[in-house]
Formats: structure tokens, sequence, C-alpha cells
């Protein structure tokens, strides 16, 4: 069911602010949503005013500083700091991407930032994923053959067979694109969303699997696959530059045009 | 009991550090988003265009009955539509009309496999734009001239 308006307990309320050092040169303030479990108050949204002259370049490089420096309750995921992990996403500026590619002077006036829209929230930036994982094991993302590989090698790809992969393994499962999508926010409980989708897409177009029969008898559902409509916030947003829309849409096509 | 309804309820239930449950928050959405991005602007106009043709369609449909009526009432209806506001309404519905269209024109082109990387998606989102406004102004050009 949508819901337009955040329930009760999730309105955020104007929290703490912590001035920039003496001295600082170049100030820039991070507005940052906070909760914490344990003090069992509404979320708030504390203020950073950061150095920019003793910070590194990236969203993220702000929020290990403050971690480090003003409050180590700052809780956030993060791991290789390259975009090649998929911790870090989180909305930042109004849009998701992942902290470590999001640079600080892209951002015009004060960064904003939340943890992924409309996700039950762990801890501050930290939302709780196991909705999507679910969602992402039960497309089976993984090959599945019959027929046994070759005994003296692995099963082969032409050029043009794998060439099909492109745009799609590249995908980290960061979920910057599912929940950037509205559809997504009102009916994330049965559509699948574009990430998992995309992945679904990965295996259907991948020449050595075998299920593609199967895969597409699963995805033919009213709400699991065509929940999408084609609103196009997961190309918009993906840190990666994929394009989880056109993948979707090509499911779509395949169920459209395959016999029976 | 009730039903839960919506299986992301169970994700909503969270621990304290004591181990006591407590009820998490739903991050922000609607209200931190970017939805005036070109993206989710249009597709959510297409939708209200949508609705707003079929109110132009049900103002039409009075129309006739009126006319099919008598003169009385049909003078009535006659009366509203060329009245300031009936003029904004039938101006609105027009522009709703081509929007939906050309919007329908380009969601038929992603159906069939084209134009969905971004950059071709804000041309073509503009051009939706564009072509409203001048179909809208061409149609009541037309309009004005053979009155």
């Amino acid at each position: 069911m949508a819901t337009f308006t955040l329930p009760k307990n999730s309105k955020i309320t104007e929290g703490k602010r912590y001035p920039a050092p003496a001295g600082a040169k170049k100030v820039k303030a991070f507005k940052i949503y906070r909760w914490d479990p344990d003090s069992g108050e509404n979320p708030r949204t504390d203020t950073f005013e950061i150095d920019l002259e003793q910070c590194g370049p990236m969203v993220l490089d702000a929020l290990i500083k403050i971690k480090n420096e003003v409050d180590s309750t700052l809780t956030f995921r993060r791991s290789c700091r390259e975009g090649i992990c998929g911790s870090c996403s989180m909305n930042i500026d109004g849009l998701n991407t992942l902290a470590c590619l999001k640079p600080i002077e892209d951002v015009k006036g004060d960064v904003k930032i939340h943890p992924l829209p409309h996700m039950p929230v762990v801890k501050d930036l930290v939302p709780d994923l196991s909705q999507i994982y679910a969602q992402l094991r039960s497309i089976e993302p993984w090959l599945k053959a019959d027929t046994p590989p070759p005994p003296d090698g692995e099963r082969l790809q032409s050029k043009e067979e794998r060439a099909k992969l492109d745009g799609l393994w590249e995908c980290i499962l960061c979920f910057c694109c599912t929940t950037s999508c509205p559809s997504y926010w009102w009916n994330g409980d049965r559509y699948l969303g574009p990430a998992v989708l995309l992945q679904a897409y990965r295996w259907i177009a991948d020449s050595r699997d075998e299920a593609t029969g199967e895969r597409l008898d699963a995805l033919e559902d009213p709400f699991k696959l065509y929940r999408c409509h084609t609103i196009m916030n997961c190309a918009r947003t993906c840190p990666k530059g994929l394009n989880p829309a056109q993948a979707i849409g090509e499911i779509k096509q395949l169920l459209a045009t395959r016999g029976g | 009991m009730s039903i839960m309804q919506d299986s992301r309820e169970a994700t909503m239930i969270g621990r304290r550090s004591d181990g006591t449950l407590i009820r998490r928050p739903l991050s922000p959405h609607l209200q931190v988003y970017d939805m005036l991005q070109m993206t989710s602007a249009l597709s959510i106009m297409h939708r209200i265009s949508g609705v707003a043709w079929v109110a132009g369609v049900v103002l039409m449909t009075w129309w006739l009955i009126a006319a099919a009526a008598g003169p009385s009432a049909f003078a009535t209806v006659q009366w509203f539509l060329s009245s300031f506001l009936g003029i904004l309404l039938l101006l609105g519905v027009t522009a709703a009309a081509w929007y939906h269209t050309l919007a329908g024109i380009r969601h038929l082109a992603w159906d069939a496999g084209w134009g969905y990387d971004i950059p071709t998606a804000y041309k073509t989102g503009r051009a939706v734009l564009i072509g409203t406004a001048v179909l809208t102004a061409l149609t009541w050009l037309a309009l004005l001239i053979s009155w």
C-alpha cells in the first residue's frame, strides 16, 4: 500500500549542531540523518561543519572524518572506498549513490545525507536489506545447466555471447536503483525491483544457462516484474552507469515474443 | 491479532543493545528524493494527464448529453464552457491529451526496446514537453481561426 507520508515514529526532528573548529578556512555543512535504537527517540538531522581543507574529496571521506574526529557513534557501511563493494550506498543531495564515488564539491550548499529511501533503518545510515536479499535469492542468481560441462575445460562462449552480459555483470548490488524506484517504495513487498530484475536478466541473457524458460515463467507475474512502469529513476541513479530499466525491458520483450 | 498485510513488516522490528524490541523508523523517501528530475517527474505527469484526459471526456459527455436534452440545457453548458474557468479547463484538457499521447509514444518506443539510455531519455523527455506546448498552441490557434 502506498503511504506518501512518513509514519509517526519516522518523522525527522532537528538534531545537534557541531560547529567547525576555530580557524577553519573552507567550511561545508553536512546534514546527516541519525537514528539510535537505544534512545527510542525519533530520527533527527545532525549538522556537522567540516573544514574541507582538512578532508578528502569524497563524501565518504567526510563521513569517516566525522566518525574519527567528531562523533564516533555515527554509523554507516563502507569498505572498499573505490566503488566496487557497494557498501556505502546512501541518499546524498536527493539522489542515491555511493558515498565513495560522490565528490563533495559536486554538491551545492549543504550536503544532505539520508539512508537509502523507504527502508527500515537499523541505525543512522544503515538500512535493513534483508527483504532485497531474499528477493535476490528468489531469482536463483547462479548458472543452471543440465548438460555437464566439457570434461576437458570450461563452458565456452563466443565473443558475441559474452558481450550480451556487458552492462549486467558490473552490478555491485548496492541497491541504489531499487531504493530510488517509487514503484518499489509502494510495492516492494511483491515487486522485485530494478537491481534484482537486472540480476534475473543477467542469467537469462547468459548463453551457458539452460533455465531461461523457467526463469521467464517465474517472472511472469503482475507484481514481480510488471510493477515496473519505466519510470527510469533506476538508470538515472546507478553509480555504475548501468541501465536496469533496459534490462527489465528486455525481459518484458522476451515474455511478449516467446512462443506458446 | 491482525494479519500481516506487507511482508516488509517483519523487517520493521529491530532490537536495542539490551535485546528489547523496538519499531524501526522508515527512511524518508518522497520527503528527500529529488522528484523533480526528468525521469520520475514525467512519469507521474503521464498518470496525472491520463486522469485529466478522462475528466475531459466526462466534460465532453456532459456537453453531448446537454445537446441532446434541449436548448436550455445546452445553453447552460455553453455558458460554462465559454466562461474563463471553462476555457481554462478545456485548455488544460488539450494539454493533458497531447502530453499523454506524446509520452505514450515515448513509452511505446521503450517497450519496443529503444531509447533507454539516459541521454536519449532526457532528449525524448524534452521533446515530449516542447511537443506538448507546440501542439496545444497549434490546436488552439486552429480553434480560434475556425471559430
